[in-house]
């Protein structure tokens, strides 16, 4: 087992890699605000987070990433354009896995920059793929913008589409709605006398609590209105359903995405987005007829992705978390930009596993 | 060296404890006076009794502190996330019956399930700015459980009793708890999903799969294990 010193060291290396390719060390505190982390992720970041607290500044997590905080700091005080890097110990409560560690070294680069996202995203792949060079790993490659353009597509009203875009990122809750929009699941038993009532909300139990009657009838006008929405039709079911089993290597996974814009036109200007992305990849001399594609990759563990996603795998070793990751984040920039916003793509590196990876190859 | 059996220290779930083992020919009893957290054990040697919380119970296992614990399902899923590697379950012991739920207003009539559960959490965050409330103390649990349902925008605050007054003070939208008969859920204007059943526990009689059975501990458990059939 390689030991701290030993990660560390090439944790220092790789970043003066980055910083050759142009970055600026950044250095984002352990202690971040909870609250932050707890708008973007939900509940469940308290799973995987560590959280204290003091009287003074309420809840802090120990920082489960960095992303989050070089998003911050650029939206709050950079210049553009702007590239960063850092490493340092990232921390996750581990309480099924033993194996897993509960603290870490990520080492990562953030590209901030308006011109060429393509570019930008070939940037960040080439950059990780050279850290890693020699190792024995397999990339997975995706693309989220190609599942968003083709729910917000969708011949269906707003909240449809609204509630499914919600959801992207869960793919079980996403099943099921979409199986409700296109009229393959009953409601619950009982809505149908709910919403033809005249005055549903004359029940004999007293109105509690800080959820409003007004709500109530608001969300009962939303539903009759659901109810009287056309399902989604089974050629644009079919269409998504095929979108997201799309696995191949990228000259075919373009060629099969290609067909499937024909049901669903509205894939198109992703798609170009794609194109472009591969372009600019072959430019920097990736092997882009092996590189993996798979439009459902990223769409369980990266929420915040909505653009290329990527990840780097050990051959032979399924139990290791991924090595490297990373993916253009946008909306996050939009989310914690206080109106302001700017295309975004990074990613980070597991110093730790590659020296295990490289013991276990002599 | 003895083998530990721990074993709530307080009320009914002490008594039908005791019964339940009293039936098994086993007498479980206080020593001295009421106040006195110490055991007897009489009808089978080599056993001595630890009187502590039902709380506790399942960190005192899970550290092999004690060998046999009895206590709630719904405690040991709680506070051991890898209880099956911790604890092996003997006995469910037929008492103690109690749904961990989830339950919002009566008067949200258009609520039924999770996914309604969800869609409302949905409008109340953009309405109020603030994500809907959830009060229990169960967090683990009911995180999993919603997590697994793909339920959003909710926090789970902490709430250790009286958890159903929640919702009509206004601290909370909705409750995760304990019931058994459901009178205080619907005394408080509450009612199930019904979807809403995370768990469903019962006093249960459990082994430490961590503590050391050297000695004569390995012989005094089968026994005992043959004893309770």
């Amino acid at each position: 087992m390689a030991n701290r010193s030993q990660i560390q060291a090439r944790a220092a290396m790789m970043r003066v890699r980055f910083e050759a390719a142009g970055a600026q060390v950044v250095d984002p505190p352990l202690l971040q605000p909870a609250e932050t982390l707890l708008d973007l992720y939900g509940e469940d970041i308290r799973a995987r987070a560590y959280v204290t607290s003091d009287a003074l500044r309420g809840e802090q997590m120990l920082r489960p990433d960095f992303t989050l905080p070089v998003v911050q700091m650029h939206m709050s005080e950079g210049a553009e354009p702007a590239r960063y890097t850092y490493s340092g110990e990232v921390f996750r409560r581990q309480e099924h896995d033993p194996d897993r560690s509960n603290e870490y070294i990520q080492v990562g680069y953030e590209v901030f920059d308006r011109n060429d996202p393509a570019g930008a995203d070939a940037e960040v792949f080439s950059l990780f793929a050279l850290q890693l060079r020699g190792l024995p790993l397999r990339a997975a490659t995706g693309d989220i913008g190609l599942l968003t353009a083709a729910v917000q597509g969708l011949r269906t009203s707003d909240r449809r589409k609204a509630a499914l875009m919600r959801h992207l990122w869960r793919p079980r809750r996403f099943r099921v709605l979409l199986d409700r929009f296109a009229g393959r699941k009953p409601g619950p038993e009982g809505r149908d006398t709910l919403l033809d009532a005249d005055d549903p909300l004359t029940v004999d139990v007293p109105m509690i609590g800080k959820r409003r009657a007004a709500e109530i009838e608001a969300r009962i006008d939303a539903l009759r209105e659901d109810r009287d929405t056309p399902p989604i039709s089974d050629n644009e079911l079919a269409g998504l359903e095929t979108l997201l089993n799309v696995r191949e290597t990228m000259p075919y996974a373009l060629e099969q995405l290609r067909d499937i814009a024909v049901d669903l036109p509205q894939i198109t200007p992703a798609l170009d987005r794609l194109g472009a992305r591969v372009a600019s990849l072959q430019a920097r001399g990736v092997d882009v007829e092996r590189l993996d594609f798979e439009a459902a990759y990223g769409r369980t563990s990266m929420e915040y992705y909505d653009g290329f996603v990527f990840g780097f795998y050990a051959e032979g070793r399924p139990d290791l978390p991924p090595i490297a990751t990373g993916g253009r984040y946008d909306a996050l920039t939009r989310q914690l930009g206080n109106g302001a916003e700017i295309p975004a793509v990074g990613g980070v590196l597991r110093p730790d596993l590659m020296l295990e990876i490289e013991e276990d190859a002599q | 060296m003895s083998l530990k059996l721990g074993v709530p220290s307080k009320g009914r779930l002490m008594e039908k404890t005791f019964a339940w083992f009293e039936k098994r020919g086993i007498t479980l009893s206080r020593s001295g006076s009421d106040r006195e957290y110490a055991g007897k054990v009489e009808g089978i040697g080599g056993i001595s009794l630890i009187l502590l919380s039902a709380g506790e119970i399942p960190r005192e296992l899970a550290a092999g502190r004690i060998h046999l614990g009895v206590t709630g399902i719904d405690l040991v899923h709680e506070k051991l996330p890898r209880w099956e590697q911790q604890v092996e379950e003997v006995a469910q012991l037929g008492f103690g019956k109690a749904d961990l739920i989830i339950a919002t207003p009566a008067c949200w009539v258009d609520v039924d399930t999770l996914d309604d559960l969800d869609a409302v959490a949905a409008a109340f965050r953009k309405q109020h700015g603030h994500r809907l409330r959830i009060a229990t103390k169960y967090h683990r649990l009911v995180r999993e459980f919603l997590t697994d349902a793909g339920v959003a925008d909710y926090t789970l605050v902490d709430s250790q009793g009286a958890t159903e007054g929640t919702v009509m003070n206004e601290t909370a939208e909705a409750v995760a708890d304990i019931t058994s008969t459901g009178d205080t859920l619907r005394a408080n204007h509450l009612k199930i999903l019904s979807d809403g059943l995370i768990l469903q526990s019962q006093a249960t009689l459990w082994r430490s799969r961590v503590a050391s059975y050297e000695g004569g501990n390995k012989a005094v458990l089968s026994e005992l294990l043959d004893r309770l059939g």
